[in-house]
């Protein structure tokens, strides 16, 4: 039967034509290109993954894992990257949770809507587009020059701060987000019981944004581990034979390693690049699971 | 209600509290290395064993192999001195050090005029010592057989402001007996020092190069670049071209004396492979030299012969004898200045 034909009975408009086979077409078509997006997408994934699996799984031991760095790839291990990396990312949360969550909280609940704050609005999202290795130069200049004293130049300390501001804008952002979804209801049922704003925010709002705001630091956690650039600028060496001894030590991180190996003449040490974005990989995801199982129990809780 | 979310402040409130707490303990955590006295039979290591502290170095991605191992085994032996490599490039390194930021800087080339009279601002002195040889090696695609013997103005034909500016893009634009085959430039990018000597010895002053070519700081991505297209021509450190000997061929180069020479270890140190073969510097600050016992004793040990097995090791070939007492003397007498003699 010819579908285009009017199938009596009701009144048509002219203008419309009822083609079904062509829309039942188009949405399969497009159906087709959203798979295709995501089969791109995951295959460029599995692609990368199974050719640093194929070169890096031969040469990860462990003994690579608690070796110190060499010039004979044989004897080349990642232990100082590896405790350089964990160091860091304490640093960057333990700094960049109060702060990020803070200004949001205060951008979200507290601030009155006037040009200073939509400035600063406006402000925070370019900040979270600008390049890791600005953030570099930066943290290059206040924390390894001006602050030295602190920092003691060239340490995991400094390092982790100068990454604390690159993803601040993200987490700032999120948190900002998440407080946005958090029902205005939630809000006035609280001050209609007399609590002030601190404490609204504090018991009800803050536990209930949560979940999102550990999404939030999932993904900008993920951005600090691999950043490279930034530490490049901000002093990670490129050779340490030794374990970092606390956040006032020189360090060198998993990405400046595997950066390090990658670009030597011997392919052996390319197969050792690829066994460290294995250990990286690891790293990352023992870190999204923490948080993952973190964000699970604030949402079962709220 | 009231008592879920007191939960959630408490445990909030406690998590950030350890951080916090574990961040401040570990804050002053420099503590003393065990002073682990281990007296091997390597001459090298002359009584430097009890000493302890740090040792920064910087500077160029060349030299760093040869310092890595040197920091490798001098750690080895005196397991109280932390010995850190950095690789900013020759003229990164040098900005560090003239900021007073590290002991020993490595370069690929000497200090330029302008880069000493930084460190004589921040009045910092410093003694140059040459440590090894390196030969830079121009490499073609392996099915190029007619660029065997390049002299130094087909190259400078190649690679000058000029040929850009010219329209250079072909083989036979460079000499008429070369085929018609299209020319494809790869080079390392101008922060470093294989750039810097390259363009000094090519086109006469260090710097001055076309830029319309492929840079990267990745010799690798150079070694790709050539093998993958035939009219392909590159230049790097002497290592990578050892490393890459399967899949690339070095094109000999017209010396002074009109020879046709290829790079090799032989001819790299006994100096007849001109003018591509270049020394390789420790720039040793004289303050730290002097005042830290840890920065002598390593700096002793990178230019002590018995451990010039090292610097072949990584792919680069060691000065002959009487440069190394030259350079020996240098330290010991504590010669500062660029090119002292």
């Amino acid at each position: 039967m010819d579908v285009n034909e009017p199938t009596g009975g009701l009144e048509q408009s002219p203008e419309f034509v009822q083609d079904l086979e062509g829309r039942y077409r188009l949405d399969a078509i497009f159906e087709f290109a959203t798979w295709a997006a995501t089969a791109i997408a995951i295959g460029v994934l599995a692609w990368l993954l199974i050719s640093v699996l194929i070169d890096g799984l031969g040469t990860l031991d462990w003994q690579f894992i608690t070796s110190f760095p060499s010039r004979k790839a044989e004897r080349a291990g990642i232990l100082p990257a590896l405790q350089g990396t964990i160091l860091l990312m304490v640093v960057v949360a333990t700094f960049s949770f109060p702060l990020g969550v803070g200004a949001a909280i205060y951008l979200e609940e507290f601030a009155t809507d006037n040009w200073f704050t939509r400035v600063v609005e406006i402000l925070i999202g370019n900040l979270a587009g600008v390049p890791s290795i600005i953030y570099g130069l930066l943290g290059l200049t206040v924390f390894l020059r001006l602050f030295s004293d602190i920092t003691q130049g060239p340490t995991i300390l400094s390092g982790g701060l100068t990454l604390t501001l690159l993803i601040l804008p993200v987490v700032i952002v999120a948190t900002r987000e998440s407080l946005r979804a958090v029902p205005d209801s939630t809000r006035l049922a609280g001050f209609a019981l007399g609590a002030n704003r601190w404490q609204v925010v504090w018991s009800h709002v803050l536990p209930a944004a949560m979940p999102g705001v550990m999404t939030g630091m999932i993904l900008a956690l993920s951005r600090a581990i691999g950043d490279t650039a930034t530490l490049l600028v901000t002093g990670a060496a490129a050779f340490i034979p030794f374990s970092p001894d606390g956040f006032l030590s020189r360090y060198t991180a998993l990405p400046i390693q595997i950066y390090n190996w990658a670009s030597r003449p011997q392919a052996e040490f390319h197969n050792l690049a690829a066994s460290g974005i294995i250990v990286l990989m690891a790293v990352l995801l023992i870190m999204n699971t923490t948080a993952v199982v973190l964000r699970n129990k604030f949402q079962q809780r709220s | 209600m009231i008592f879920k979310s007191r939960t959630v402040r408490f445990a909030t409130t406690a998590s950030l509290a350890l951080l916090i707490g574990g961040l401040a303990a570990c804050g002053n955590g420099t503590t003393p290395a065990p002073d682990t006295t281990n007296a091997t039979s390597e001459p090298a290591a002359s009584a430097s064993s009890d000493v302890e502290g740090e040792v920064l170095i910087d500077g160029s991605s060349t030299v760093f192999p040869i310092s890595e191992a040197m920091a490798e085994e001098f750690g080895i032996e005196n397991p109280g001195v932390n010995v850190t490599v950095n690789l900013s490039g020759s003229g990164g390194g040098f900005k560090k050090f003239c900021a007073d930021e590290t002991d020993i800087s490595n370069a690929s080339r000497p200090i330029k005029d302008e880069e000493a009279a930084l460190c004589e601002e921040a009045g910092i002195e410093f003694i140059e010592i040459p440590v090894a040889y390196d030969g830079l090696t121009v490499v073609v695609n392996p099915d190029n057989d007619w660029a065997q013997c390049l002299t130094v103005d087909q190259l400078n034909a190649m690679w000058s402001p000029e040929a850009e500016e010219a329209g250079v893009s072909n083989w036979n634009q460079v000499d008429p007996s070369f085929p018609d085959q299209a020319l494809a430039l790869f080079g390392p990018g101008s922060d470093s020092g294989t750039f810097d000597y390259f363009t000094e010895a090519v086109n006469g002053d260090g710097g001055v190069s076309r830029g319309d070519y492929q840079a990267s700081e990745d010799d690798n991505l150079i070694v790709n670049g050539v093998q993958s297209e035939v009219g392909g021509i590159g230049y790097f450190g002497y290592a990578y071209y050892e490393e890459n000997k399967a899949s690339l061929q070095s094109a000999q180069i017209q010396n002074e004396a009109g020879e046709c020479i290829a790079p090799t270890f032989e001819t790299i140190a006994d100096g007849s492979y001109n003018p591509m073969s270049r020394p390789l510097f420790y720039y040793v600050k004289l303050s730290s030299y002097e005042e830290k016992p840890q920065v002598k004793a390593f700096a002793d040990y990178m230019i002590d012969p018995a451990n010039g097995g090292l610097i072949a090791d990584v792919g680069y070939i060691p000065l002959p004898d009487e440069d190394v007492s030259a350079s020996q003397a240098r330290l010991t007498e504590k010669k500062t200045g660029k090119d002292p003699q």
